[in-house]
């Protein structure tokens, strides 16, 4: 079989990703020679459009970096502005900004599970075919985004590039009456979402375990979201403070996209559910982690192709969340905590749906953005989705191009990758010689 | 408040796209030109293009109005697939001229797709496509499809496809008579 042993196969405009990029794989005498994720957008565009700008306006210019998770990167923002600022939050808002989150993991996850990544395990080209054969399961999916936008238009005033986000918290809060039919749709999606574990848990997942590092938020007692400390199994243990300390960016020729390592350690990291949920498994609330548990998952979970079970995990997790949110609400005073500018630098780190984010800003008295740092995750993951891929399709060399295309297609959509917000489309190419 | 066409038959206009990719901004501009001008009732939805999204602002709506931007640039020419039934036709476009404007009253019934601009690898042709699956087609859909060249990044409109803003927001207005409504 020489033309398994020399050959290149190419992905481009790789589907059901978000964003745009492409895979190129070379084999050479039965060894992968090279795997490539290739990013070609300019992706600091949005930081140099901040340098210059009001202190008040990154939270809604960078909500445009990607459809997909602006609140996270509204979130980040704003954590870092406040910092600056010495702005820390009272309760009632830090939990809004909580629910808001959770109503971000649930349309981002379930659009992932159900439109990008099942098809996958169910033999399915996309999302289209799936509902022809299968339009209940694939109404559970968007039923489960319905509550996800009713979350997100009722906190953020609209359900795409939120507006209602402000550094300090929201310019209008809910009152409980209006949250309360929020809490009956969430509960009759928690079923929807315990169903959703359920019929992942049960795909055929490839024997797969990828050893890297893992980087995720922390937040002892409860799963981390919006905020917590930087910790990772090999032991690091850090605040967004010292992010730059110890994740290091670097330019690789093929992708414009920067590639992060882990200060001090060999070898690419991974952040993202599979991340999140091995180092907070524990913090779980109690359906999800019966879910869990049901699901056949243990405490760690280090197998790419079961992100889909992480993810529907955390599914129900953010509808638990958000549920004893909504419970123990009271509305603020003040829809904001008011924040006057002052010279500082503010870091802001929070969990967006494929992982940890991350933001700086240096404000000068005046409050203006003196220079901005977004480090995103897909970018932190580029490294270990290769190191991965090398070792999946080294394994699975007998196959043919078109077979072993598509495995690594599902492969590198294990990992939800936004392109868009690394910088941005995708193609998959592999060479056998 | 008067009640307006759109409060009773469900009527939705969704403005497609990303005013940070330059001409991609082309549908939140006509919809912010839009707002005060429509009757009570008809929803004005900012839009990525998500297909569940898509589906979810126009599911039950008599009339969904969608403005997207369609990349045209050569080669090889570009063309709309148009769904129409019983048997698909193409809009072709020859050379590209950003700022042309295409009107597509879209079937409800399965056919080819519309390509257009989409930064998620799931277009409108996928929405369509996906409502079809669904049997949650709006009962009437019209997009308008604007030629655009330009979707770097970046704010601003480029100077042609800014010049055919008024037109297209004079264009929706039409749609949006209640004579037109199903």
């Amino acid at each position: 079989m020489t033309h398994r042993s020399y050959r290149t196969l190419t992905a481009t405009g790789l589907a059901r990703v978000e964003g745009e990029g492409s895979m190129y794989v070379r084999v050479g005498d039965g060894l992968v020679e090279e795997v490539r994720l290739d990013i070609y957008e300019p992706p600091r565009f949005f930081e140099a459009f901040l340098a210059g700008r009001s202190f008040t306006e990154p939270p809604d210019i960078t909500a445009r970096v990607c459809g997909i998770c602006p609140v996270a990167y509204q979130t980040s923002a704003c954590q870092a502005i406040e910092e600056a600022c010495g702005v820390t939050l009272p309760g009632p808002l830090a939990d809004l900004r909580r629910l808001l989150y959770c109503g971000e993991w649930i349309s981002s996850h379930a659009l992932h599970v159900y439109m990008l990544n099942a098809p996958d395990f169910l033999g399915y080209p996309g999302a289209v075919e799936l509902a022809r054969d299968h339009r209940d399961i694939v109404e559970r999916g968007l039923s489960l985004r319905r509550v996800a936008i009713s979350i997100m238009e009722l906190l953020g005033g609209r359900s795409i590039h939120p507006v209602n986000v402000r550094v300090g918290g929201f310019y209008r809060v809910p009152s409980v009456a209006e949250l309360a039919p929020l809490a009956g749709q969430l509960r009759d999606a928690l079923d929807l979402a315990l169903d959703t574990v359920r019929w992942v848990a049960g795909f055929d997942f490839p024997d797969f375990r990828c050893g890297h590092e893992l980087l995720a938020l922390r937040e002892p007692g409860r799963y981390p979201i919006e905020r917590g400390t930087l910790v990772s199994s090999g032991g690091m243990a850090f605040g967004a403070a010292e992010f730059e300390q110890h994740v290091i960016e670097e330019q690789v020729p093929h992708s414009t996209a920067l590639h992060a390592r882990l200060a001090g350690h060999d070898g690419s990291y991974l952040t993202g559910p599979l991340a999140r949920y091995t180092l907070n498994s524990r913090w779980l609330p109690p359906a999800a982690s019966a879910a869990a548990r049901e699901a056949g998952l243990g405490p760690v979970c280090r197998n790419p192709f079961q992100s889909i079970v992480v993810r529907a995990v955390e599914i129900v997790c953010a509808i638990e969340e958000a549920l004893a949110l909504i419970g123990v609400y009271e509305p603020p005073d003040q829809p904001f905590a008011p924040a006057a500018p002052r010279a500082g630098t503010g870091h802001g780190v929070s969990e967006a749906p494929r992982g940890v984010l991350y933001h700086r800003y240096e404000l000068d008295q005046a409050g203006i953005v003196r220079s901005a740092r977004i480090v995103p995750p897909t970018s932190q993951n580029q490294a270990a989705i290769q190191d991965d891929l090398r070792e999946f399709v080294q394994g699975r060399l007998d196959l043919d191009d078109e077979p072993l295309t598509r495995a690594c297609e599902q492969a590198i959509r294990n990992y939800d990758p936004c392109i868009s917000c690394a910088a941005h489309f995708l193609t998959l190419q592999v060479d056998r010689g | 408040m008067t009640t307006g066409p759109g409060a009773e038959r469900g009527v939705v206009v969704i403005g497609v796209g990303n005013e940070f990719r330059r001409d991609d901004g082309i549908g939140p501009e006509v919809l912010s030109r839009l707002r005060g001008q429509t009757a009570d009732g008809v929803r004005l939805v900012a839009s990525d293009g998500e297909p569940a999204r898509m589906i979810e602002a126009w599911t039950g709506a008599r009339l969904a109005v969608v403005i997207d931007a369609v990349l045209a640039a050569p080669p090889p020419p570009a063309q709309i697939s148009i769904p129409p039934a019983p048997s698909p036709s193409t809009v072709p476009l020859h050379a590209p001229c950003p700022g042309r404007l295409h009107r597509i009253v879209v079937d409800r019934a399965p056919a080819a797709d519309v390509h257009t601009v989409s930064t998620h690898g799931l277009g409108l042709g996928a929405s369509v496509a996906l409502a079809r699956a669904l049997d949650r087609m709006p009962e009437r859909l019209v997009v308008h499809a604007v030629e655009v060249t330009d979707v770097g990044r970046g704010v601003g409109l480029s100077p042609a496809v800014a010049a055919a803003a008024d037109a297209l927001t004079a264009a929706v207005l039409r749609d949006l008579q209640p004579a037109t409504i199903p």
